[in-house]
Protein backbone atom coordinates (compact mmCIF):
# COMPACT_ATOMS: atom_id res chain seq x y z
CA UNK A 1 0.00 0.00 0.00
CA UNK A 2 1.27 3.51 -0.84
CA UNK A 3 1.91 5.30 2.05
CA UNK A 4 -0.34 8.70 1.81
CA UNK A 5 0.83 11.05 5.24
CA UNK A 6 3.90 10.50 7.69
CA UNK A 7 4.04 11.27 11.05
CA UNK A 8 7.20 11.47 12.63
CA UNK A 9 8.19 11.67 16.14
CA UNK A 10 4.81 14.04 16.40
CA UNK A 11 4.13 15.60 19.63
CA UNK A 12 1.54 18.14 20.79
CA UNK A 13 2.28 20.33 24.20
CA UNK A 14 -0.62 22.92 24.62
CA UNK A 15 0.25 26.36 25.95
CA UNK A 16 -1.18 25.26 29.32
CA UNK A 17 1.34 22.76 29.48
CA UNK A 18 -0.60 19.34 29.03
CA UNK A 19 0.96 17.27 26.98
CA UNK A 20 -1.69 15.95 24.32
CA UNK A 21 0.91 13.39 22.12
CA UNK A 22 4.37 12.25 22.82
CA UNK A 23 6.15 10.61 20.27
CA UNK A 24 3.81 9.50 17.65
CA UNK A 25 5.21 7.77 14.87
CA UNK A 26 2.61 6.76 12.40
CA UNK A 27 2.39 6.03 8.44
CA UNK A 28 -1.08 6.10 6.95
CA UNK A 29 -1.65 4.23 3.71
CA UNK A 30 -3.48 5.27 0.87
CA UNK A 31 -6.88 4.16 0.83
CA UNK A 32 -7.05 2.98 4.07
CA UNK A 33 -10.20 3.03 6.68
CA UNK A 34 -8.44 3.59 9.97
CA UNK A 35 -9.78 3.85 13.04
CA UNK A 36 -8.19 5.65 16.15
CA UNK A 37 -9.20 4.09 19.29
CA UNK A 38 -8.78 5.18 22.62
CA UNK A 39 -10.07 6.41 25.94
CA UNK A 40 -10.90 10.14 26.47
CA UNK A 41 -8.55 12.80 26.89
CA UNK A 42 -5.82 10.94 24.87
CA UNK A 43 -5.60 12.97 21.92
CA UNK A 44 -7.26 11.77 19.30
CA UNK A 45 -8.81 14.98 18.44
CA UNK A 46 -5.61 16.69 18.61
CA UNK A 47 -3.95 13.86 16.17
CA UNK A 48 -6.80 14.66 13.86
CA UNK A 49 -6.20 18.02 13.95
CA UNK A 50 -2.56 17.90 13.18
CA UNK A 51 -3.78 15.53 10.20
CA UNK A 52 -6.21 18.43 9.08
CA UNK A 53 -3.31 21.36 9.42
CA UNK A 54 -5.98 22.92 11.83
CA UNK A 55 -2.74 22.80 14.70
CA UNK A 56 0.96 22.48 14.25
CA UNK A 57 2.69 20.00 15.89
CA UNK A 58 5.12 21.01 19.04
CA UNK A 59 7.84 18.39 17.61
CA UNK A 60 7.97 16.53 14.60
CA UNK A 61 6.49 16.46 11.18
CA UNK A 62 3.81 15.23 9.25
CA UNK A 63 4.72 15.12 5.54
CA UNK A 64 2.32 14.12 2.90
CA UNK A 65 2.81 11.90 0.10
CA UNK A 66 3.69 14.26 -3.01
CA UNK A 67 5.13 17.19 -0.78
CA UNK A 68 1.27 19.21 -0.45
CA UNK A 69 -1.63 18.45 2.02
CA UNK A 70 -4.41 17.28 -0.33
CA UNK A 71 -8.10 17.43 -0.23
CA UNK A 72 -9.55 17.31 3.08
CA UNK A 73 -13.02 16.66 3.75
CA UNK A 74 -13.39 16.63 8.08
CA UNK A 75 -16.57 16.10 10.10
CA UNK A 76 -17.19 16.96 13.57
CA UNK A 77 -18.25 15.16 16.28
CA UNK A 78 -22.05 17.24 15.90
CA UNK A 79 -23.14 17.81 12.71
CA UNK A 80 -21.78 21.82 12.43
CA UNK A 81 -23.92 23.06 9.92
CA UNK A 82 -24.84 26.88 9.23
CA UNK A 83 -28.29 26.60 11.16
CA UNK A 84 -29.48 30.08 8.70
CA UNK A 85 -29.13 28.28 5.65
CA UNK A 86 -30.36 25.61 3.44
CA UNK A 87 -29.19 21.40 3.59
CA UNK A 88 -28.17 21.81 -0.24
CA UNK A 89 -26.38 25.74 1.05
CA UNK A 90 -24.61 24.19 3.54
CA UNK A 91 -23.21 21.10 1.50
CA UNK A 92 -21.89 23.86 -1.38
CA UNK A 93 -19.77 25.55 1.07
CA UNK A 94 -16.72 24.01 -0.10
CA UNK A 95 -17.17 24.38 -3.68
CA UNK A 96 -18.13 28.05 -2.92
CA UNK A 97 -15.28 28.83 -0.70
CA UNK A 98 -13.14 27.50 -3.61
CA UNK A 99 -14.96 29.01 -6.02
CA UNK A 100 -13.64 27.42 -8.84
CA UNK A 101 -16.69 26.09 -10.48
CA UNK A 102 -19.57 28.13 -11.77
CA UNK A 103 -22.72 28.10 -9.16
CA UNK A 104 -24.81 26.22 -11.09
CA UNK A 105 -22.31 23.14 -11.06
CA UNK A 106 -21.83 23.90 -7.32
CA UNK A 107 -25.25 23.28 -6.90
CA UNK A 108 -25.80 20.39 -8.68
CA UNK A 109 -22.44 18.56 -7.17
CA UNK A 110 -24.24 19.31 -3.73
CA UNK A 111 -27.46 17.90 -4.69
CA UNK A 112 -25.95 14.83 -6.04
CA UNK A 113 -23.71 14.22 -2.55
CA UNK A 114 -26.53 15.21 -0.82
CA UNK A 115 -28.37 11.94 -2.56
CA UNK A 116 -25.72 9.69 -2.34
CA UNK A 117 -26.54 10.00 1.33
CA UNK A 118 -29.44 9.41 1.02
CA UNK A 119 -31.11 12.81 1.17
CA UNK A 120 -31.89 13.33 -2.16
CA UNK A 121 -35.54 15.83 -1.80
CA UNK A 122 -34.53 17.46 1.20
CA UNK A 123 -32.28 19.99 -0.47
CA UNK A 124 -34.13 22.98 0.87
CA UNK A 125 -34.77 21.96 4.20
CA UNK A 126 -33.30 23.77 6.96
CA UNK A 127 -30.51 22.03 9.61
CA UNK A 128 -33.37 22.51 12.67
CA UNK A 129 -35.76 20.95 10.61
CA UNK A 130 -33.73 17.69 10.10
CA UNK A 131 -33.27 14.62 12.61
CA UNK A 132 -29.97 14.69 14.25
CA UNK A 133 -28.84 11.72 12.02
CA UNK A 134 -29.98 13.12 8.92
CA UNK A 135 -28.21 16.41 9.86
CA UNK A 136 -24.84 13.79 10.45
CA UNK A 137 -25.50 13.15 6.96
CA UNK A 138 -25.93 16.63 6.02
CA UNK A 139 -22.22 16.82 7.33
CA UNK A 140 -21.13 13.99 5.57
CA UNK A 141 -22.41 14.57 2.04
CA UNK A 142 -20.57 18.51 2.77
CA UNK A 143 -17.14 17.04 3.86
CA UNK A 144 -17.75 14.57 0.56
CA UNK A 145 -18.60 16.84 -2.55
CA UNK A 146 -15.17 17.95 -2.99
CA UNK A 147 -14.29 14.03 -3.22
CA UNK A 148 -11.39 14.16 -0.68
CA UNK A 149 -8.19 12.44 -0.95
CA UNK A 150 -8.83 12.72 2.62
CA UNK A 151 -12.08 12.14 5.25
CA UNK A 152 -11.32 12.75 8.77
CA UNK A 153 -14.13 12.03 11.03
CA UNK A 154 -13.67 12.92 14.80
CA UNK A 155 -16.28 10.35 16.68
CA UNK A 156 -19.04 11.97 13.89
CA UNK A 157 -21.81 9.01 15.25
CA UNK A 158 -21.11 9.37 19.18
CA UNK A 159 -24.52 11.28 19.76
CA UNK A 160 -26.85 9.29 17.45
CA UNK A 161 -28.48 6.21 18.49
CA UNK A 162 -27.55 2.87 18.24
CA UNK A 163 -30.16 1.98 15.14
CA UNK A 164 -29.36 5.19 13.61
CA UNK A 165 -25.77 4.78 14.02
CA UNK A 166 -25.33 0.96 12.58
CA UNK A 167 -27.11 1.95 9.37
CA UNK A 168 -25.01 5.26 8.98
CA UNK A 169 -21.42 3.09 9.44
CA UNK A 170 -23.20 0.67 6.30
CA UNK A 171 -23.44 3.72 4.57
CA UNK A 172 -19.96 5.29 5.40
CA UNK A 173 -18.45 2.05 4.11
CA UNK A 174 -20.42 1.83 0.73
CA UNK A 175 -18.83 5.33 0.08
CA UNK A 176 -15.59 4.54 1.57
CA UNK A 177 -15.60 1.13 -1.10
CA UNK A 178 -17.37 3.08 -3.60
CA UNK A 179 -14.47 5.27 -3.73
CA UNK A 180 -12.55 2.37 -4.43
CA UNK A 181 -8.68 2.91 -2.76
CA UNK A 182 -8.78 7.05 -3.78
CA UNK A 183 -10.33 7.68 -0.60
CA UNK A 184 -8.70 7.43 2.96
CA UNK A 185 -10.55 7.76 5.99
CA UNK A 186 -9.26 8.00 9.60
CA UNK A 187 -11.81 7.67 11.96
CA UNK A 188 -11.87 8.86 15.41
CA UNK A 189 -13.97 6.51 18.09
CA UNK A 190 -14.49 5.45 21.66
CA UNK A 191 -16.57 2.33 20.54
CA UNK A 192 -13.97 -1.08 19.83
CA UNK A 193 -17.64 -2.36 18.04
CA UNK A 194 -17.83 0.24 15.72
CA UNK A 195 -14.23 0.64 14.94
CA UNK A 196 -13.98 -3.18 14.30
CA UNK A 197 -16.94 -3.07 12.02
CA UNK A 198 -15.60 0.05 9.90
CA UNK A 199 -12.15 -0.35 9.76
CA UNK A 200 -9.11 -2.28 7.51
CA UNK A 201 -6.52 -1.23 10.69
CA UNK A 202 -7.32 0.17 14.35
CA UNK A 203 -5.00 2.32 16.10
CA UNK A 204 -5.13 2.07 19.53
CA UNK A 205 -4.26 4.89 21.80
CA UNK A 206 -3.07 5.09 25.35
CA UNK A 207 -3.62 8.03 27.41
CA UNK A 208 -1.38 11.08 29.41
CA UNK A 209 0.68 11.64 27.06
CA UNK A 210 -1.35 10.16 24.30
CA UNK A 211 1.05 7.40 22.41
CA UNK A 212 0.29 4.66 20.16
CA UNK A 213 -0.38 1.81 21.96
CA UNK A 214 -1.31 -1.23 19.16
CA UNK A 215 -1.41 -0.99 15.49
CA UNK A 216 -3.79 -4.02 14.51
CA UNK A 217 -4.66 -4.81 10.69
CA UNK A 218 -8.72 -6.34 10.74
CA UNK A 219 -9.12 -8.65 8.05
CA UNK A 220 -12.33 -8.78 6.51
CA UNK A 221 -14.27 -7.76 3.25
CA UNK A 222 -15.71 -4.38 2.69
CA UNK A 223 -18.64 -3.64 2.59
CA UNK A 224 -19.66 -6.28 5.69
CA UNK A 225 -21.71 -8.58 4.81
CA UNK A 226 -25.06 -8.95 5.84
CA UNK A 227 -25.16 -10.81 9.30
CA UNK A 228 -21.38 -9.32 9.79
CA UNK A 229 -22.19 -7.46 13.23
CA UNK A 230 -23.39 -11.25 14.50
CA UNK A 231 -20.82 -13.58 12.96
CA UNK A 232 -18.36 -15.42 15.32
CA UNK A 233 -15.47 -13.86 13.32
CA UNK A 234 -16.84 -10.35 14.29
CA UNK A 235 -17.17 -10.87 17.99
CA UNK A 236 -13.38 -12.38 17.75
CA UNK A 237 -12.16 -9.11 16.10
CA UNK A 238 -13.91 -7.21 18.73
CA UNK A 239 -12.70 -9.64 21.86
CA UNK A 240 -8.78 -9.04 20.90
CA UNK A 241 -9.43 -5.25 20.28
CA UNK A 242 -10.76 -4.99 23.41
CA UNK A 243 -8.10 -6.94 25.10
CA UNK A 244 -5.47 -4.73 23.14
CA UNK A 245 -7.39 -1.36 24.75
CA UNK A 246 -7.13 -2.88 28.05
CA UNK A 247 -3.68 -3.49 28.06
CA UNK A 248 -3.13 -0.31 26.51
CA UNK A 249 -4.76 1.40 29.48
CA UNK A 250 -2.61 -0.60 32.26
CA UNK B 1 -50.97 25.38 27.24
CA UNK B 2 -54.23 26.23 26.08
CA UNK B 3 -55.94 25.15 22.89
CA UNK B 4 -54.21 27.36 19.96
CA UNK B 5 -57.49 30.15 18.52
CA UNK B 6 -59.10 30.01 21.73
CA UNK B 7 -55.51 30.17 23.64
CA UNK B 8 -54.38 33.42 20.95
CA UNK B 9 -57.75 35.38 21.91
CA UNK B 10 -57.78 35.48 25.56
CA UNK B 11 -53.77 36.03 25.47
CA UNK B 12 -55.26 39.43 23.66
CA UNK B 13 -58.19 39.90 25.75
CA UNK B 14 -57.17 39.82 28.75
CA UNK B 15 -54.60 42.49 28.54
CA UNK B 16 -57.24 44.37 26.49
CA UNK B 17 -60.23 44.10 29.20
CA UNK B 18 -57.49 44.71 31.96
CA UNK B 19 -56.69 47.91 29.82
CA UNK B 20 -60.17 49.26 29.53
CA UNK B 21 -61.04 48.47 33.33
CA UNK B 22 -57.80 50.45 34.51
CA UNK B 23 -59.55 53.18 31.69
CA UNK B 24 -62.81 52.91 33.34
CA UNK B 25 -62.09 53.26 37.09
CA UNK B 26 -59.89 56.33 36.19
CA UNK B 27 -62.35 58.72 34.23
CA UNK B 28 -64.94 57.12 37.64
CA UNK B 29 -62.55 58.38 40.18
CA UNK B 30 -61.94 61.36 37.90
CA UNK B 31 -65.58 62.18 37.93
CA UNK B 32 -66.30 60.74 41.35
CA UNK B 33 -64.16 63.16 43.10
CA UNK B 34 -64.71 65.90 40.82
CA UNK B 35 -60.76 66.14 40.48
CA UNK B 36 -60.19 69.59 38.18
CA UNK B 37 -58.39 68.39 34.60
CA UNK B 38 -55.46 70.88 35.56
CA UNK B 39 -54.35 68.27 37.78
CA UNK B 40 -55.73 65.01 36.71
CA UNK B 41 -57.45 64.52 33.48
CA UNK B 42 -60.07 61.76 32.90
CA UNK B 43 -59.05 59.50 29.70
CA UNK B 44 -62.43 61.37 28.07
CA UNK B 45 -60.65 64.74 28.30
CA UNK B 46 -57.44 63.57 27.40
CA UNK B 47 -58.78 61.54 24.19
CA UNK B 48 -60.74 65.24 23.44
CA UNK B 49 -57.40 67.11 23.55
CA UNK B 50 -55.89 64.48 21.11
CA UNK B 51 -58.73 64.78 18.53
CA UNK B 52 -58.77 68.60 18.85
CA UNK B 53 -55.38 69.44 19.17
CA UNK B 54 -54.85 66.74 16.32
CA UNK B 55 -53.16 68.52 13.35
CA UNK B 56 -50.74 70.44 15.72
CA UNK B 57 -49.77 66.54 17.39
CA UNK B 58 -49.60 65.20 14.86
CA UNK B 59 -47.03 67.65 12.99
CA UNK B 60 -45.31 67.04 15.99
CA UNK B 61 -45.33 63.66 16.81
CA UNK B 62 -44.04 63.42 13.05
CA UNK B 63 -40.98 65.88 14.03
CA UNK B 64 -39.72 63.25 16.95
CA UNK B 65 -40.10 59.89 14.93
CA UNK B 66 -38.47 61.78 12.05
CA UNK B 67 -35.58 62.39 14.54
CA UNK B 68 -36.16 59.21 16.66
CA UNK B 69 -35.65 57.22 13.43
CA UNK B 70 -32.77 58.64 11.42
CA UNK B 71 -30.70 58.33 14.70
CA UNK B 72 -31.97 54.61 14.58
CA UNK B 73 -30.28 54.88 11.16
CA UNK B 74 -27.50 56.20 12.16
CA UNK B 75 -26.51 54.15 15.17
CA UNK B 76 -27.21 51.04 13.09
CA UNK B 77 -24.72 52.27 9.65
CA UNK B 78 -22.01 53.61 12.08
CA UNK B 79 -22.39 50.65 14.82
CA UNK B 80 -22.98 48.07 12.61
CA UNK B 81 -19.74 49.06 10.56
CA UNK B 82 -17.56 49.55 13.69
CA UNK B 83 -18.38 46.66 15.01
CA UNK B 84 -17.16 44.63 11.90
CA UNK B 85 -14.39 46.89 12.23
CA UNK B 86 -13.67 45.97 15.70
CA UNK B 87 -13.88 42.23 14.52
CA UNK B 88 -11.00 42.34 12.13
CA UNK B 89 -9.19 44.17 14.36
CA UNK B 90 -8.95 43.08 17.73
CA UNK B 91 -6.58 45.96 19.02
CA UNK B 92 -8.55 48.74 17.75
CA UNK B 93 -11.43 47.10 19.45
CA UNK B 94 -9.18 47.34 22.29
CA UNK B 95 -8.38 50.98 21.84
CA UNK B 96 -11.79 52.12 21.21
CA UNK B 97 -14.23 50.32 22.76
CA UNK B 98 -14.03 51.51 26.17
CA UNK B 99 -14.54 55.16 24.66
CA UNK B 100 -17.82 53.94 23.30
CA UNK B 101 -18.57 52.81 26.89
CA UNK B 102 -17.81 55.70 28.46
CA UNK B 103 -19.74 57.59 25.81
CA UNK B 104 -22.91 55.23 26.88
CA UNK B 105 -22.61 55.15 30.33
CA UNK B 106 -22.76 59.66 30.51
CA UNK B 107 -26.51 60.99 30.97
CA UNK B 108 -27.57 62.04 28.00
CA UNK B 109 -28.96 65.10 29.83
CA UNK B 110 -25.82 66.16 31.04
CA UNK B 111 -24.16 65.81 27.56
CA UNK B 112 -27.07 67.22 25.43
CA UNK B 113 -26.45 70.75 26.84
CA UNK B 114 -23.25 70.80 25.46
CA UNK B 115 -24.15 69.38 22.17
CA UNK B 116 -26.83 72.33 21.53
CA UNK B 117 -24.18 74.75 22.08
CA UNK B 118 -21.96 73.44 19.84
CA UNK B 119 -23.99 72.27 17.35
CA UNK B 120 -25.83 75.33 15.43
CA UNK B 121 -28.75 73.57 13.49
CA UNK B 122 -31.23 72.29 16.74
CA UNK B 123 -32.44 68.96 14.10
CA UNK B 124 -28.78 68.05 13.87
CA UNK B 125 -27.92 68.09 17.86
CA UNK B 126 -31.24 65.93 18.92
CA UNK B 127 -29.99 63.57 16.01
CA UNK B 128 -26.83 63.23 17.31
CA UNK B 129 -27.82 63.00 21.45
CA UNK B 130 -30.68 60.31 19.79
CA UNK B 131 -27.92 58.44 17.87
CA UNK B 132 -25.44 58.23 21.20
CA UNK B 133 -27.78 56.06 23.18
CA UNK B 134 -28.96 53.95 20.38
CA UNK B 135 -25.38 53.49 19.47
CA UNK B 136 -24.30 51.48 22.00
CA UNK B 137 -26.39 48.28 22.52
CA UNK B 138 -26.28 48.19 18.43
CA UNK B 139 -22.29 48.19 18.50
CA UNK B 140 -21.88 46.13 21.65
CA UNK B 141 -24.28 43.26 20.49
CA UNK B 142 -22.78 43.36 17.11
CA UNK B 143 -19.55 42.82 18.03
CA UNK B 144 -20.62 39.82 21.04
CA UNK B 145 -22.35 38.56 17.75
CA UNK B 146 -19.55 38.21 15.15
CA UNK B 147 -17.51 36.88 18.16
CA UNK B 148 -19.88 34.05 18.82
CA UNK B 149 -19.62 31.99 15.33
CA UNK B 150 -19.49 28.43 16.18
CA UNK B 151 -15.58 27.79 16.76
CA UNK B 152 -15.71 24.42 14.46
CA UNK B 153 -17.60 26.37 11.64
CA UNK B 154 -14.64 28.59 12.01
CA UNK B 155 -12.11 25.67 11.77
CA UNK B 156 -14.13 24.26 8.54
CA UNK B 157 -14.02 27.60 6.94
CA UNK B 158 -10.06 27.58 7.40
CA UNK B 159 -9.87 24.43 6.32
CA UNK B 160 -11.39 25.01 3.23
CA UNK B 161 -9.21 27.98 2.74
CA UNK B 162 -11.84 30.40 3.08
CA UNK B 163 -10.66 34.60 2.74
CA UNK B 164 -11.22 37.11 5.47
CA UNK B 165 -14.39 38.19 3.39
CA UNK B 166 -15.47 35.07 2.71
CA UNK B 167 -15.54 33.92 6.81
CA UNK B 168 -16.77 37.44 7.54
CA UNK B 169 -19.78 37.83 4.55
CA UNK B 170 -20.75 33.71 4.91
CA UNK B 171 -20.45 33.51 8.68
CA UNK B 172 -19.53 36.02 11.15
CA UNK B 173 -22.40 38.30 9.48
CA UNK B 174 -24.83 35.34 9.74
CA UNK B 175 -23.85 34.37 13.21
CA UNK B 176 -24.47 38.03 14.26
CA UNK B 177 -27.57 38.42 12.84
CA UNK B 178 -29.65 37.73 16.45
CA UNK B 179 -27.55 39.02 18.43
CA UNK B 180 -27.05 42.43 16.23
CA UNK B 181 -31.92 42.13 15.58
CA UNK B 182 -31.70 42.09 19.79
CA UNK B 183 -29.74 45.58 20.32
CA UNK B 184 -31.81 47.03 17.80
CA UNK B 185 -34.90 46.79 19.55
CA UNK B 186 -33.50 48.21 22.39
CA UNK B 187 -31.88 50.87 20.49
CA UNK B 188 -35.27 51.78 18.63
CA UNK B 189 -36.89 52.09 22.57
CA UNK B 190 -32.98 54.41 23.35
CA UNK B 191 -33.30 56.13 20.11
CA UNK B 192 -37.09 57.61 21.11
CA UNK B 193 -36.13 58.32 24.72
CA UNK B 194 -32.74 60.14 23.04
CA UNK B 195 -35.05 62.39 20.96
CA UNK B 196 -36.99 63.60 23.80
CA UNK B 197 -34.68 63.95 26.74
CA UNK B 198 -32.89 65.90 24.10
CA UNK B 199 -35.60 68.28 22.96
CA UNK B 200 -36.77 69.09 26.54
CA UNK B 201 -33.10 70.04 26.95
CA UNK B 202 -33.50 72.04 23.90
CA UNK B 203 -37.14 73.49 24.90
CA UNK B 204 -35.92 74.40 28.40
CA UNK B 205 -34.35 77.17 26.19
CA UNK B 206 -37.39 78.20 24.16
CA UNK B 207 -37.62 76.11 21.18
CA UNK B 208 -38.52 73.24 19.09
CA UNK B 209 -41.58 71.38 17.40
CA UNK B 210 -41.48 67.99 18.73
CA UNK B 211 -44.16 65.77 21.16
CA UNK B 212 -41.37 66.89 24.02
CA UNK B 213 -41.48 70.32 23.55
CA UNK B 214 -45.84 70.11 23.33
CA UNK B 215 -45.42 68.76 26.52
CA UNK B 216 -43.46 71.88 28.15
CA UNK B 217 -45.65 74.43 26.53
CA UNK B 218 -49.02 72.51 27.35
CA UNK B 219 -47.33 73.10 31.04
CA UNK B 220 -46.95 76.51 30.71
CA UNK B 221 -50.12 76.98 29.19
CA UNK B 222 -51.94 74.72 32.22
CA UNK B 223 -53.41 72.66 29.51
CA UNK B 224 -52.89 69.17 30.89
CA UNK B 225 -55.11 67.12 29.21
CA UNK B 226 -52.61 68.07 25.80
CA UNK B 227 -49.79 66.96 28.22
CA UNK B 228 -51.38 64.00 28.84
CA UNK B 229 -52.29 63.40 24.77
CA UNK B 230 -48.53 63.94 23.78
CA UNK B 231 -47.22 62.15 26.15
CA UNK B 232 -49.75 58.91 24.68
CA UNK B 233 -48.45 59.71 21.20
CA UNK B 234 -45.00 59.19 23.04
CA UNK B 235 -45.82 55.86 24.17
CA UNK B 236 -47.73 54.82 20.81
CA UNK B 237 -44.33 55.83 18.65
CA UNK B 238 -42.26 53.63 21.10
CA UNK B 239 -44.76 50.99 21.64
CA UNK B 240 -44.66 51.24 17.27
CA UNK B 241 -40.86 51.26 17.19
CA UNK B 242 -40.84 47.95 19.51
CA UNK B 243 -43.59 46.19 17.46
CA UNK B 244 -41.80 46.93 14.00
CA UNK B 245 -38.46 45.74 15.04
CA UNK B 246 -39.86 42.68 16.61
CA UNK B 247 -41.79 41.93 13.16
CA UNK B 248 -38.75 42.75 11.63
CA UNK B 249 -37.03 40.35 13.60
CA UNK B 250 -39.31 37.51 13.31
CA UNK B 251 -39.68 37.51 9.47
CA UNK B 252 -35.72 36.94 9.38
CA UNK B 253 -34.78 34.86 11.75
CA UNK B 254 -38.12 32.34 12.01
CA UNK B 255 -36.68 29.91 9.92
CA UNK B 256 -33.83 29.41 11.89
CA UNK B 257 -33.12 30.60 15.14
CA UNK B 258 -34.57 29.30 17.97
CA UNK B 259 -35.73 32.92 19.44
CA UNK B 260 -38.04 33.39 16.77
CA UNK B 261 -39.37 29.65 15.94
CA UNK B 262 -42.36 29.00 16.76
CA UNK B 263 -43.06 25.92 19.00
CA UNK B 264 -44.73 23.21 17.39
CA UNK B 265 -47.03 20.47 17.94
N1 LIG C 1 -6.87 23.81 22.90
C1 LIG C 1 -6.40 23.12 23.94
N2 LIG C 1 -5.72 23.75 24.92
C2 LIG C 1 -5.22 23.07 25.97
N3 LIG C 1 -5.33 21.76 26.14
C3 LIG C 1 -6.01 21.06 25.21
C4 LIG C 1 -6.58 21.71 24.07
N4 LIG C 1 -7.19 20.77 23.31
C5 LIG C 1 -7.01 19.60 23.95
N5 LIG C 1 -6.29 19.77 25.09
C6 LIG C 1 -5.88 18.70 26.03
O1 LIG C 1 -5.24 17.70 25.30
C7 LIG C 1 -5.62 16.41 25.75
C8 LIG C 1 -6.15 15.60 24.60
O2 LIG C 1 -7.35 16.23 24.11
P1 LIG C 1 -8.16 15.62 22.89
O3 LIG C 1 -9.32 16.53 22.68
O4 LIG C 1 -7.25 15.42 21.75
O5 LIG C 1 -8.64 14.25 23.47
P2 LIG C 1 -9.60 13.17 22.80
O6 LIG C 1 -8.85 11.88 22.76
O7 LIG C 1 -10.15 13.67 21.53
O8 LIG C 1 -10.72 13.06 23.90
P3 LIG C 1 -12.29 12.77 23.66
O9 LIG C 1 -12.39 11.34 23.30
O10 LIG C 1 -12.89 13.07 24.99
O11 LIG C 1 -12.76 13.68 22.58
C9 LIG C 1 -6.64 16.63 26.85
O12 LIG C 1 -6.00 16.44 28.08
C10 LIG C 1 -7.06 18.05 26.71
O13 LIG C 1 -7.30 18.63 27.95
MG1 LIG D 1 -12.08 14.31 20.88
Amino acid sequence: MQPLVRLAGVSKRFGSGTEALSGIDLTIGAGEFLSLLGPSGCGKSTLLRLVAGLAEPSAGTVAWAGGARPRIGFVFQDATLMPWTSALENVRLPLRLDGRLPREEQRARAAAALSDVGLGGFERAYPRELSGGMRMRVSIARALVTQPAVLLMDEPFAALDEITRNRLNDDLIALWAARAGAMTVVFVTHSVFESVYLSSRIVVMSPRPGRIARDLAIPGPAPRPAGFRTSADYAALCRGVSEGLEAAMA
Amino acid sequence: MMGRPTGRLLAHAIPALAGILFLAAWEGLVRWYDVPAYLVPGPVAIWQALTGDWPMLAGSMLVTLKIALLALLAAVTLGGLLAILFAQSPILERALFPYAVVLQVTPIVAIAPLILIWVDDVTLSLLICAWIVAFFPVLSNTVLGLNSADRNLVELFRLYGATRWQTLMLLRLPSALPFFLAGLRVAGGLALIGAVVAEFVAGAGGTGSGLAWRILEAGFQLKIPRMFAALALISACGIAIFAALGLLQHLLLRRWHESAVRAEG
